[in-house]
């Protein structure tokens, strides 16, 4: 039988290309996310278009309670989970407004452990399985136009390198995966340089060559490795200064 | 936040805030004022420019693919190649496709897009079964040539302007291989040429490369290419409905506008019809070859430089096609920029509400743009008009709104609909704009 994916918050962008590249690759694939209409439409596509089993169901990244239950519910256990859910938000409005501050902590840092502590648990006692999670460049160093989302990816980033270390005596892999750009939804209004920005379809083609090599950490674009190594080494009294 | 936008051509530039759409009913609440749907930007010209664009790239889903009797219903933002991936290796083609698949759903139906067989298949609206429209009231309908004929003939070549087309479903066309028999006939000038159109007005594929930049006994002479779908007998390859994909080569960056001269076409034209050096050539070739010659080369529009270009695609019609071609083929050959792929065509009949084909040849060609060159466009603009022909709207970006009110005769019938669907005109282009379509 063909390996399953888990996807967890299918109906991005970037989750829809990942799973038409899963789906050329032939992996089976579960949906997960909070809309059943939109997680329909993209199951028919996938079936349409790759002739790839699929299934969809209901998943909510923000109701920590039903992780659990969402996960024994299952018709079948993932040999893969790719974590892609998150919330950009606006850092102004975070500021602010708690309610806006804690959706982008939720989304991408809180909901993420919740539902991945079950998988991980379950990976670890069967000792097989890889666990996917996307997390971003923007946690690598907290900027004033963007550290709510920042910081809450920096810890997502450092949960996915403990579990990758947890889960590595168990035979189980993790691997963390910092797009960069990526011409979605999400940064629709942004207008990124050319250079940086990548498509999703690229993601889902380095992600899954990713998988296939269990490479560790991955930058969608090399260029950005080099980016965030320059970023990382400005001395923080002079990195204080910059508007960033 | 506003970026510039700009289609194949690269002019005109607008500057333009863009939103786009994934799900059927986030696109209403975000929809701006006064906006346009925008596809794969593979048109030449502005009918799907304005302040603000919709882009329909995100809404690429297919919904359903009736492989017994050939239909798909797909979501408009689609891209021909994607669907060419998905039906080929399934035994099925699209019934019509322009030269290029690099261009949306959306787009072949706001373009009502036609192709080499126009003239024995019609242009992409005779495939249609049904679409989904969402209109400037707000509503969402769907219409076909039998329920709500108005909005399907207004939205068939309308570019855009009754509203977002969203979903469509079309009629496949059944082939046994990815490959086409290819015939190909040289022409010593225009009237063989015409001639043998005439002679294989039966081939399902016919269309001819013409050099503009000969005159004399050469004047008008031609590669007629003709085409039909090979049987599995007559493909030597083991795996016969094979899509292609793989890019061949990609224009890196914008030419030097010096780079393209009277000198350098005539060069690449003679080259291009010697060539061919029997009178007649039979070979069997991938479809992809034989639709999309410059879909391998990705960027091609940069060969023109970074001030663009215009495609001038007229059709006149079959009565006065001859007189028609060789004025204006003459006033061309006087300029002496002639076009490197200068294209005709016999079209079959179509008489749609504001579909640009005619009976009667069109002659595509691409003119960089340099001084003079609009008013140059101008003059055949007349001559066109004068011989009862008319300017194809999707590759169209300067021509004068007199000329396309007295070239187009529902114009006026297609103005009401628009006004009926669209009463409050939320969706304009640069193109409606110019050609006062609304106010």
């Amino acid at each position: 039988m063909e390996e399953n994916v888990l996807i967890l918050g299918a109906t991005s962008d970037m989750a829809v290309a990942i799973a038409r590249q899963l789906a050329i690759e032939g992996y089976s694939i579960t949906l997960a996310g909070r809309s059943t209409e939109r997680l329909s439409v993209i199951e028919g596509d996938l079936r349409v278009r790759h002739q790839a089993m699929v299934s969809s169901v209901y998943f909510d990244a923000l109701d920590f309670e039903s992780h659990e239950q969402f996960y024994t519910n299952l018709s079948e256990r993932p040999d893969i989970v790719i974590c892609v859910f998150g919330f950009l938000g606006d850092q102004i409005e975070a500021q602010n407004n708690w309610a806006h501050c804690q959706q982008i902590i939720n989304s991408n840092y809180t909901g993420a452990v919740s539902a991945l502590n079950v998988i991980a648990n379950d990976f670890e006692r069967r000792k097989k399985g890889m666990i996917v999670g996307i997390s971003s460049v923007a946690g690598e160093r907290g900027r004033q136009s963007n550290y709510i989302y920042g910081s809450a990816k920096a810890g997502f980033t450092a949960y996915l390198s403990g579990l990758r270390n947890r889960l590595y005596h168990h035979g189980v892999h993790v691997l963390t995966v910092k797009p960069g750009f990526v011409k979605t939804k999400m940064i629709e209004d942004l207008n990124t340089p050319a250079l940086l920005t990548t498509s999703p379809k690229i993601v889902g083609k380095k992600i899954s060559r990713a998988i296939v090599k269990r490479k560790d950490t991955i930058y969608v674009l090399p260029i950005w490795s080099l980016i965030m190594l320059v970023i990382k080494t400005i001395p923080e009294s002079i990195f204080k200064k910059l508007r960033l | 936040m506003k970026k510039l936008i700009t289609n194949w051509n690269n002019y005109p530039i607008v500057e333009a805030s863009e939103i786009s759409f994934d799900y059927e009913k986030e696109i209403a609440r975000k929809l701006a004022q006064a906006s346009i749907a925008h596809g794969n930007g593979r048109c030449y010209g502005d009918a799907s420019l304005s302040s603000d664009v919709v882009n329909t790239l995100r809404y690429d889903k297919i919904l359903a693919f009736d492989e017994v009797n050939g239909a798909i219903t797909c979501q408009s933002g689609v891209l021909l190649s994607d669907l060419l991936q998905v039906i080929v290796p399934r035994g099925w083609f699209l019934p019509v496709t322009p030269g290029t698949k690099f261009i949306t759903v959306g787009g072949a139906v706001a373009s009502d897009v036609h192709g080499k067989n126009h003239h024995v298949d019609g242009a992409f609206s005779r495939h249609i079964v049904s679409m989904s429209v969402l209109t400037g009231t707000g509503e969402t309908y769907v219409c076909s040539s039998n329920s709500q004929p108005d909005l399907f003939w207004a939205t068939c070549g309308g570019m855009g302007l009754t509203g977002i087309i969203l979903d469509v479903k079309f009629r496949l066309k059944k082939i046994n291989t990815a490959y086409i028999r290819q015939k190909q006939i040289k022409a010593r000038n225009l009237d063989e040429v015409m001639n043998l159109f005439q002679e294989n007005s039966d081939s399902t594929y016919s269309v001819a490369w013409i050099d503009c930049l000969q005159s004399g006994k050469h004047f008008g002479r031609s590669i007629l290419i003709l085409g039909e779908h090979a049987t599995v007998d007559e493909v030597k390859v083991e795996k016969v409905l094979m899509p292609k994909e793989k890019a061949l080569f990609t224009v890196p960056f914008y030419f030097p506008s010096f780079v393209l001269n009277g000198i350098s076409v005539k060069i690449f034209n003679a080259l291009y019809y010697a060539k061919n050096y029997r009178r007649a050539m039979d070979s069997v070739v991938h479809y992809d070859g034989f639709y999309y010659p410059l879909d391998s080369i990705l960027s091609w529009n940069k060969i023109y430089g970074k001030k663009g270009f215009v495609q001038y695609q007229f059709v006149l019609p079959l009565e006065a096609s001859k007189d028609g071609l060789i004025d204006i083929l003459a006033r061309i050959y006087r300029r002496g920029t002639g076009s490197f792929l200068a294209v005709l065509k016999l079209f079959g009949e179509q008489d749609n509400l504001i579909s640009f084909p005619m009976r009667g040849y069109t002659l595509a060609l691409d003119f960089p743009i340099r001084p003079g060159l609009f008013k140059f466009l101008d003059e055949l603009d007349k001559i066109v008009a004068d011989y009862g022909g008319r300017i194809y709207l999707s590759k169209d970006a300067r021509m004068k709104n007199e000329i396309f009110w007295k070239t187009y005769p529902h114009a006026h019938e297609f103005k009401e609909i628009l006004a009926n669907y669209d009463p409050e005109n939320r969706f304009v282009s640069r193109l409606s704009q110019r050609l006062t379509l609304k106010p």
